[in-house]
């Protein structure tokens, strides 16, 4: 038997290792189930999901989609660019009007950190955020730790560097708290102004360069540069930006070892990863993406299982 | 008067005697089983030929362990190799959300399609057979067999909820809701390989 400890995914800070632990051997066994010829178990067939997206996403919503579809739970889909949320529509009326049409799980996307929070507070579905502004992307936090455990093995033990833009990212925020309860050792590296002022009393390391970030590191962890979320400017050009913060073929080629390369996507290529480290061997962004739908149907699953 | 007293005297102490013994009772011990598994195996290479077209599946989690003797046992008396794979249901289990939490799943290991082939399904206790159920509708997730036929140690009868019986059957057992077969196998870290059945705590 089995559970976890909280009825919903708002974020990896309020599980625990045992709940990730759990998460990762349920993923295990769906991963299996997405190599079969006929991809689809009916464990979720009498439930309704809403995915509901205030905000831009292509690989999370349409990885939720999928792993919602391939549990056989009938889906449906909601984002703000076509909603009366234009209209005007508060968060807490647009959510109860879908769920009064008998939704029994929220996935939900917001720019407001908290979003989900309050929102679990309100509701009687399971919600599972699927990132809320700059605070928490749990899942994409499972999987990144997933892939890493896939890798090389165990988690535990070892360095992982989250390079870029920490200041304006959820998915660091996550990773940090994913990563460190899985007892990895976690450094975050990046130009200082895209470094929020307290990240030391995380307990993380901070390094300003990247290549001393890359000698010390297993797993090299590389964040988009946000563009969209950034009001001022943090660093004069993307030009300059790439110069001292993007890596490439020749710094991997510089160390003395092998290290893993992942990033969450979108990738800006050629700004923070050229296509030559992208593309190569040492990448494990396309398993990342694979992981994706097995953590989620995993997680889907755990929380639904409960009555 | 007092011949009544004397025999609710003997009724209780039959009833003590009676369900101090209902707290663990033997089924099969090592060499019954031993014997009832070389059967199986004499009874499948009879039916099965050279098992040309014959996969096994070992119902997680506790079928596999019967299978792999199953499968040893026919590469020692026959020499033939069988593909066998391991297969947990509990994903297509029809109890989600009906039970207070949800089961934990094991591996699933089938290298192979089960397209038109003869399917040997394994089990240690067949129940009410949901399981079996379940089974069936996973197992259909690796193409469409020729044949299904199940394999059970042990068969507790009347118990059923669905309407499977088992092709090979170790023994049936008389059994009551309350109580439950154990099996008990060297390989678990038991003394010997034994079938019990024990009260529900």
């Amino acid at each position: 038997m089995s559970q976890l400890s909280s009825r919903h995914l708002l974020g990896i800070k309020d599980i625990t290792a045992e709940d990730i632990q759990l998460i990762f051997e349920t993923a295990d066994n769906f991963k299996e189930v997405l190599n079969r010829p006929i991809k689809k178990v009916p464990s979720l067939r009498d439930i309704t999901i809403a995915n509901i997206f205030f905000e831009n996403s292509t690989r999370t919503k349409l990885s939720f989609e999928l792993a919602e579809k391939r549990l056989s739970a009938d889906v449906v889909n909601f984002s703000s660019s076509n909603s009366s949320v234009k209209k005007g529509e508060t968060l807490i009326d647009t959510v109860n009007n879908i769920l009064s049409m008998k939704v029994d799980m929220v996935v939900m996307r917001h720019s407001s950190p908290g979003a989900p929070h309050f929102l679990s507070r309100n509701i009687k579905a399971n919600i599972v955020n699927a990132g809320d502004g700059t605070h928490e992307h749990p899942t994409q936090a499972l999987l990144d730790a997933f892939s890493i455990r896939e890798k090389l093995g165990d988690v535990a033990g070892k360095k992982v560097a989250i390079i870029g833009d920490i200041l304006h990212s959820r998915v660091a925020l996550s990773n940090i708290f994913c990563l460190q309860k899985l007892g990895a050792e976690v450094m975050v590296c990046g130009p200082i102004t895209l470094l929020p002022k307290h990240i030391a009393s995380l307990g993380v390391k901070i390094e300003y360069d990247i290549q001393k970030a890359l000698e010390w590191c297993d797993v090299a962890n590389i964040l988009r540069i946000q563009l969209e979320r950034q009001q001022i400017k943090y660093f004069p050009s993307l030009r300059e930006y790439s110069l001292f913060y993007g890596v490439n073929k020749k710094m991997l080629d510089r160390l003395d070892k092998e290290i893993v390369i992942m990033h969450p996507g979108p990738i800006n290529r050629g700004v923070e990863l050229n296509s030559d480290v992208a593309d190569s061997e040492h990448s494990i962004i396309l398993h990342q993406v694979e992981n994706g739908v097995a953590i989620r149907m995993a997680v889907l699953y755990l929380l639904a299982g409960v009555r | 008067m007092n011949l009544q007293l004397t025999s609710n005297f003997f009724n209780y102490v039959y009833i003590c005697i009676q369900s101090k013994a209902m707290q663990k009772r033997l089924v099969l011990d090592q060499q019954q089983i031993a014997i009832i598994l070389k059967r199986f195996c004499h009874q499948l290479i009879e039916n099965h030929d050279n098992f040309e077209n014959t996969v096994f599946l070992g119902l997680q989690p506790r079928g596999p362990i019967v299978l792999d003797k199953i499968v040893d046992l026919i590469q020692e008396i026959s020499g033939q190799e069988v593909p066998y794979g391991y297969l947990d249901a509990t994903f297509h289990r029809d109890d989600f959300r009906r039970r207070d939490l949800p089961l934990k799943a094991n591996e699933t290991k089938v290298n192979f399609l089960i397209e038109g082939k003869k399917v040997i399904l394994i089990d240690d206790v067949l129940y009410k057979g949901r399981s079996v159920r379940a089974a069936l509708d996973a197992m259909i997730a690796f193409g469409r067999p020729q044949k299904v036929e199940l394999m059970v140690l042990v068969d507790r009868k009347y118990t059923r909820d669905y309407p499977i019986m088992p092709d090979y059957c170790g023994v049936k057992v008389n059994t009551l809701e309350s109580q439950y077969v154990s099996v008990e196998w060297v390989e678990n870290g038991f003394e010997k390989d034994s079938i019990w059945i024990t009260e529900k705590v």
